[in-house]
């Protein structure tokens, strides 16, 4: 084969003592679809980020492009290098036209006037080139996904890249505009672009990719070319590691399983989720596994009435329920903890105190609505104790506490109502690992306690870890579950398969 | 994971010792805040006493400034209600004018005369949850509902007193405009105007500070989403807050219309919203909601009465005065945002 096009050696990176990227090589080829694959967090977006300049790498490694050393500083670095990225979330103004995207940063002006019609005849031949079916002068609000798409290679193309990366691509277009991007990147290949395809999905790294890199923990694997790319080797490759005896399960799944509380049935929302039935049992944990974007949250926002849903109902202890808003799910004793606890859980400027017995104001106020301050005190003291939460005292601001004291904060909050169905989504995002294993060690608690619990996470150690059973999600329906059998555990696999959709390429 | 080091940045404290000294150091800073602009308050009055060779520190004075502050103080604890969900009530003027001008109607009505005073108060409420609703429930936001309703209300106000000013020199319960609340007799007395600005400051701390519904403001401030997330209802919360500010608003107008005897649609509260927000953030509240006190506005009103009472004391002409009052907004702010720099957000 010709020269590499693009070299990295030895890259590494990290953020406040905790290595994203140890040490990692890739070397890809013009005319080559290079597919990079990896588990969340495995460091793929860490080193998309590294050479598109948003980041800047840990020194001691070596990029080369075409064979010169670079350095890729600043967001406009990546561009200069002749690399260009198209984002998940794709990157373009709405409100601006297809050619002012393309120029955008490097307009063309006239005597200081912009010169919109010759931007327009400027991108005329690389759009007339990738077969779009829209005017330069089109606005992007009014174009599809699979058409900014387009505009975004378009912008690539116009600023002379050879190395192409993309994020994932495919998530959020349609099936028939898929197979046109596949048909749109082969072209790029045949012209001669280096492509680097990020994907979780085994069906396209299997159409499209000439060699497959996999990362695990910041680390390279290791690289396969095309004859050697298999379902079953990817999946071990990315896998692959031990579970730690850091989980902590004492409930007895088969012995304390009891009846089921919580049962969704048929749950859709008309965009995300498809149709999702599940049972949670009492003092059972079922994980709820998927990858990012399968709909897991959005599931979750469904059954507890934060988004509207468009069919589906609920069950609560064999009786249907209505649930409509947050508060209802509260009400009903259904409790969820959000996977943005910053975002969407904690109040930062608020007390721990008043954050701790937000859910129960009500319930604990004398007259109806006069705040029952030594009540809440003592809640709030209980929980302190009860969780070990770390802060000075209860009246702190709780945006001053770490992650872990964070979230624990957060979970006395639903704890405070004593939930019949508790929904954790993402529980130890964030959290360091010595609050983890306390997290875990609260979930069995509960369990043992009879309450039902779904938990939604990414991290499949921890899933495997706590969980009883595991309902697998993908691209909105549920794909499978896997349960464990009086002997096995439940295998990593299993999940990874049903998963990323190789169940059935495999077979 | 980035997100993994980003939020590890800052561990808690694990010794005792440490404990201690995070605690100490979150009391100082609670008291910082606490006071607040206090300090700024208290500078202005010394200076001003001195600057007027001893005119200012007396009950008489003291009084003029006190009732002076009484309308914006009233206005302000609504506003500070609104401010804290994170929204602005830019109507308050206006309704202030329309219920002054309906109060004054009814009130020259012979057999329904007493039943001005509610009158007053329910038209503002009205108004006020009308904003609160289209807030609400039409999710608007509140800086262009206000707009509009503080151009509409004050078109309702003219059109109330068919774009005369009204008079009745008999009005019913005149005292609360003039008069004085005797506490020792001969020696100290407070006009009435105060003593209601007072307890509505009361009220209102009772409300943000001692109620599930106090609580729930904060926490829309804070966060709407995890709000929503949490349980709580959202909208009722924001029609209660401008129904509030409304309410303060008609309170506002009574008080004016007993105090003039006298209302105009045109002209009366032009411009009062600005100093309504003025003190509610003089006062410490965070412009984004979430964070404040109504202790700061009570102080943030007196700043702004001090301010224009102790200029037209040293004689400073009509044109600094406003010169002066704005720089010392401006100043005061940005001393505030100096003192706290790291402790809160804007």
């Amino acid at each position: 084969m010709n020269d590499p096009i693009l070299e990295m050696r030895g890259v590494s990176k990290s953020f406040f003592g905790i290595k994203a990227l140890r040490a990692v090589d890739l070397t890809v080829y013009a005319g080559e679809i290079h597919a990079l694959m990896g588990e969340n967090g495995a460091g793929k977006s860490t080193l998309m980020k590294i050479l598109s300049g948003a980041y800047r790498p840990d020194p001691g490694g070596e990029i080369r492009i075409e064979g010169n050393p670079v350095r890729i500083e600043g967001p406009l670095g990546g561009r200069a290098a002749g690399i260009s990225i198209i984002y998940q979330e794709l990157s373009l103004a709405p409100n601006l036209s297809v050619a002012e995207n393309i120029y955008l940063g490097r307009e063309m002006s006239r005597a200081g006037l912009l010169a919109r019609g010759a931007m327009r005849e400027g991108v005329g031949p690389i759009l007339r080139r990738l077969g779009a079916d829209f005017l330069p002068s089109t606005l992007v609000a009014h174009l599809s996904m699979g058409q900014r798409q387009l505009v975004e290679i378009a912008r690539a193309l116009h600023a002379r890249s050879k190395i192409l990366i993309m994020d994932e691509p495919t998530t959020s277009l349609s099936a028939a505009e898929s197979e046109r991007l596949f048909a749109l990147v082969r072209q790029l290949r045949a012209e001669g672009l280096a492509i680097i395809y990020i994907s979780h999905r085994m069906d396209e790294v299997y159409a499209l990719g000439d060699r497959v890199t996999v990362l695990r923990d910041g680390r390279l694997v290791g690289s396969l070319d095309k004859p050697e790319i298999r379902a079953d080797t990817i999946v071990r490759m990315m896998v692959g590691r031990d579970v730690s005896s850091f989980y902590k399960k004492d409930h007895d799944p088969e012995a304390g399983r009891g009846h089921p509380v919580l049962a969704a049935i048929d749950m859709a929302d008309g965009r995300r989720v498809k149709g999702c039935s599940l049972t949670v049992h009492a003092s059972e944990v079922v994980g709820l596994a998927g990858l990012i974007g399968a709909g897991r949250t959005e599931l979750a926002h469904l059954i507890i009435g934060a988004a509207p849903r468009t069919s589906g109902q609920l069950e609560l202890e064999g009786r249907p329920v209505e649930i409509r808003t947050p508060g209802e799910a509260l009400e009903a004793g259904i409790a969820y903890l959000t996977e943005d606890r910053k975002a969407l859980g904690l109040f930062l400027d608020m007390s721990c105190l008043d954050n701790i017995n937000l859910a129960v104001l009500g319930r604990d106020a004398k007259l109806g609505w006069v705040l029952d301050r030594d009540k809440a005190r003592e809640r709030a003291d209980r929980a302190f104790a009860g969780l070990s939460i770390r802060a000075a005292n209860v009246g702190v601001p709780a945006g001053g506490l770490s992650g872990g004291n964070q979230q624990k904060v957060l979970l006395s909050r639903l704890l405070a109502i004593a939930p019949k169905v508790l929904i954790l989504d993402e529980p130890t995002r964030g959290v360091d690992v010595g609050a983890k294993s306390e997290i875990y060690s609260i979930i069995d608690n509960l369990a043992k306690t009879g309450t039902a619990i779904l938990v939604i996470s990414s991290d499949l150690p921890e899933i495997i870890g706590i969980c009883d059973r595991v309902v697998v999600m993908r691209a909105g329906h549920i794909a499978g579950e896997v349960s464990r059998g009086p002997h096995s555990p439940l295998a990593q696999e299993d999940i990874m398969a049903l998963a990323t959709g190789m169940e059935h390429l495999d077979a | 994971m980035p997100d993994n080091g980003a939020s590890q940045a800052k561990p808690a404290p694990t010794t005792t010792n440490g404990v201690a000294a995070e605690s100490r150091r979150q009391r100082v800073r609670m008291l910082i805040s606490a006071l607040g602009m206090l300090p700024v308050l208290l500078i202005l009055c010394i200076g001003f006493h001195f600057l007027s060779e001893g005119r200012f520190f007396t009950g008489q004075n003291l009084g003029i400034v006190l009732q002076q502050a009484a309308v914006n103080t009233v206005l302000a604890a609504g506003m500070t209600f609104v401010i804290l969900t994170g929204g602005i009530d830019l109507s308050v003027g206006s309704i202030l004018a329309a219920s002054a001008m309906a109060g004054l109607t009814l009130s020259k009505m012979p057999e329904l005369g007493m039943l001005w005073l509610p009158a007053a108060l329910l038209t503002g409420l009205g108004f006020g949850v009308v904003n609160g609703a289209l807030i609400a429930l039409l999710r608007l936001p509140p800086f262009i509902v206000t707009l509009g309703s503080l151009t509409a209300v004050r078109g309702l106000a003219r059109l109330l007193g068919a774009d005369t000013t009204v008079f009745n020199p008999s009005i019913p319960y005149a005292f609360i405009g003039n008069g004085s609340l005797t506490l020792i007799p001969g020696v100290a007395s407070i006009p009435w105007l105060s003593v209601i600005a007072l307890f509505v400051i009361f009220v209102s701390w009772l409300v943000l500070r001692r109620t599930v519904l106090g609580v729930h403001i904060y926490a829309v401030g804070g966060n709407e989403s995890a709000a929503r997330l949490a349980g709580i209802k959202v909208w009722a919360v924001l029609i209660f807050v401008y129904g509030v500010s409304g309410l303060f608003a008609g309170l506002g107008g009574a008080m004016q219309a007993a105090r003039l005897y006298a209302a105009n649609g045109l002209q009366l509260g032009q411009s009062y919203e600005l100093d309504a927000i003025t003190a509610v953030i003089l006062g410490g509240t965070s412009f984004v909601g979430g964070i404040g006190s109504i202790w700061g506005t009570l102080v943030g009103a007196l700043i702004i009465a001090v301010l224009s009472n102790g200029l037209i004391l040293i004689g400073v002409s009509d044109i600094w005065q406003y010169v002066i009052k704005g720089l010392v907004i401006i100043g005061a702010v940005a001393l505030d945002r100096y003192r706290l720099q790291g402790s809160a957000r804007t």
